[in-house]
């Protein structure tokens, strides 16, 4: 497989004497969405950490570009969302965006245009010049969000982004995702919004440090026979158990 | 480039902080205020004083007082040597029947202690020598009135006194009131007192304790609020998510560090400068040496705190937990920065001091402010603070791995 972005080889991550990931295979291939799915505490956030290098595969490995993670030079090329706002209060919606534009090493020349450009997707463009203290809640994910898009990174990683987000605009941001893969980048994105599983291209779904099943959703829905991806994670977690 | 952009917004979220920016600038004014007022009071210390030509029982009487010892030198040039090196606190010398006194009063307590005992001293001197005159008067008085009845009897023998028994008894009468003359002067010359000058290295008369903490009371200020608010901005930036995401760019950790130290930096030269200018001009503190060797060591011990600051907030979940290093971490460096004398401590409290960055700053700007030493002289003191800063700033770096792994 050359066209890897993501590749994950019977990856483990231990905790002190917890194992979180107990063998964890899953690849992302260039022009295609991932959901991670999985009940709260099932390892979503860890594999996101490991492939993003912020911890260390205790067995396996994860690669990302061909390279293996932890590099920190390969940052540049990811747009990474997390699950906390990680905004500052103080600063603008646009001196965030700038800050961590440049902390990306977007270049001056291109840093407006970048910022104008995010801003719109996840349609900020005007309230980008208030304090992001007197955001409201949706406002603050939206840029989070446009954060992550910045200098169109041909991998983004997006840790629950539509939570607090409304239909309409969770629809908008979806087609702009939508739009992202089809211009050959991809995106690794964790959800619990079974809805948004369906318009995934690959479906992981992580139960107890494993991926138990790993497909498209229909085909997902085949092979436990039920509708919706939502039966299926029910019915996974209950074969589990 | 990515460490200024760091320190552009660090900057940019200190300055709209307006309440923080205000408690940064105006409560170490408020406290020094305060505390010029209150802590006029003086203590026992131990004070050594250096006499030159001193009657050895001047001597004698002020070693026999508590809490002072004197050094006897042969030349006037020794003993400023002496106070120099801060061997003694104090030179006495004595010019003819005056006395000239020296002070070193960079603390004014031990002013007052030599000052004190020179005074008890200098009276009990003069009361021993007022004993002898006394006695000598008495031995005068009892040789008088054996004169007089002597004279007496010769009266009652010369029955028809002639002229020349008259001169002579007048003669003898003159010379009776000669030797009383005598014993008057005697007396007089022991009771008339010295003439005594004061002089001081440091200050006037007027210098009081507080001169003393004022150096030192300059450093903790300004170690105590940028350990505290950059500790804090950095646990934010923690448990907000936004290190996370920092780290989840491209940029270095030691970028991370910096950036944070060149906003610290420059917020800690402008409190220095803020602190420096007012206690010079409205508490009046004179300062011997260049102020700006005293922006330079404060502006290190800023970065010293700042990173300790750092540091200490990875062991800290909240901003409560934070705020419980302070009476671990930055009250007990005041007790050993030497507000309070070291010299009078048992030796093994005297050695924790060693391990206090506020110690080696309050001695550096205690000697430039107070003894106008140059900062390079200070050069010992500087290299300590400097392995501190060094120390912590690779310990804050590696530690950010903790966050991520490269």
């Amino acid at each position: 497989m050359t066209n890897a972005i993501i590749e994950l080889d019977h990856l483990a991550k231990k905790f002190g004497n917890e194992t979180v990931l107990k063998d964890i295979n899953m690849t992302l291939k260039k022009g295609e969405i991932i959901g991670l799915i999985g009940p709260s505490g099932a390892g979503k956030s860890t594999v996101i950490k490991v492939t993003l290098g912020m911890e260390v595969a205790s067995g396996g490995s994860a690669k990302v570009f061909d390279t293996v993670m932890p590099n920190r030079e390969l940052l540049g090329r990811i747009g990474y969302m997390a699950q906390t706002d990680a905004l500052y209060d103080a600063l603008t919606g646009r001196e965030n965006l700038k800050f961590y534009g440049q902390m990306k090493g977007i270049s001056k020349q291109a840093m407006t245009e970048e910022v104008d450009h995010a801003a719109k997707v996840v349609d900020l463009t005007d309230d980008l010049d208030k304090r992001v203290s007197g955001y409201s809640g949706g406002m603050m994910r939206r840029l989070s969000l446009a954060i992550a898009l910045l200098g169109s990174p041909e991998l983004l990683i997006l840790d629950e982004p539509t939570v607090g987000i409304d239909p309409a605009l969770r629809r908008q941001i979806w087609k702009e995702l939508g739009s992202i893969r089809d211009e050959g980048r991809s995106i690794l994105i964790t959800t619990h919004v079974m809805d948004e599983a369906e318009l995934c291209d690959r479906v992981a779904l992580l139960l107890g440090g494993k991926v138990m099943a790993f497909d498209k959703p229909a085909s997902l829905e085949a092979q436990y026979q039920v509708a919706t991806i939502e039966d299926v994670f029910l019915k996974a977690e209950g074969v589990e158990q | 480039m990515r460490t200024i952009a760091i320190m552009n917004r660090v900057l940019k979220e200190l300055f709209r902080d307006k309440r923080t920016l205000a408690l940064m600038f105006l409560a170490p004014i408020l406290v020094m205020l305060l505390m010029s007022v209150i802590f006029n009071t003086n203590s026992t210390t131990d004070v050594n004083v250096g006499t030159v030509a001193v009657t050895q029982k001047l001597n004698q009487e002020m070693g026999s007082i508590k809490h002072v010892n004197v050094k006897t030198y042969a030349t006037k040039r020794a003993a400023k040597k002496a106070l120099a090196n801060e061997k003694i606190d104090a030179i006495i010398k004595k010019n003819g029947n005056n006395y000239s006194l020296t002070y070193a009063n960079t603390d004014s307590t031990k002013t007052a202690a030599v000052k004190l005992a020179f005074k008890n001293g200098l009276t009990a001197t003069s009361i021993s020598q007022l004993k002898s005159a006394l006695k000598k008067s008495t031995t005068g008085m009892v040789k008088l009135q054996a004169q007089l009845q002597a004279m007496q009897k010769q009266q009652v023998a010369a029955k028809a006194p002639t002229n020349a028994t008259a001169a002579a008894v007048a003669a003898k009468q003159a010379t009776a009131t000669k030797a009383t003359a005598t014993n008057n002067s005697t007396k007089s010359t022991s009771q008339t007192t010295p003439k005594i000058t004061n002089h001081y290295v440091y200050g006037d008369k007027d210098t009081g304790y507080f001169a003393k903490m004022l150096p030192i009371l300059m450093g903790f200020f300004v170690f105590f609020f940028v350990f505290l608010i950059s500790g804090m901005a950095l646990l934010k930036e923690r448990t907000t998510g936004t290190l996370d995401r920092l780290l989840a760019t491209p940029v270095k950790r030691s970028a991370i560090v910096f950036g944070y130290m060149l906003s610290y930096g420059i917020l800690a030269v402008v409190q220095t400068i803020v602190i420096v200018l007012v206690t010079v001009w409205l508490l009046g503190m004179e300062v011997v040496g260049n102020m700006v060797s005293v922006v330079v060591v404060n502006l290190l011990l800023a970065l010293v705190a700042l990173a300790f600051g750092i540091l200490l907030s990875t062991f800290a979940n909240s901003e409560f937990q934070m705020m419980q290093f302070i009476p671990l971490v930055v009250i007990p460096q005041v007790f050993f920065s030497g507000i309070i004398p070291l010299d009078s401590m048992a030796d093994w409290v005297k050695d924790i001091s060693y391990i206090i960055p506020l110690k080696y700053s309050g001695d550096a700007v205690s000697d430039i402010i107070m003894r106008g030493t140059s900062i390079f002289n200070e050069g010992g003191n500087l290299l300590v603070l400097l392995a501190f800063l060094v120390v912590l700033t690779v310990l804050n770096v590696v530690g950010l791995k903790r966050y991520r792994k490269v």
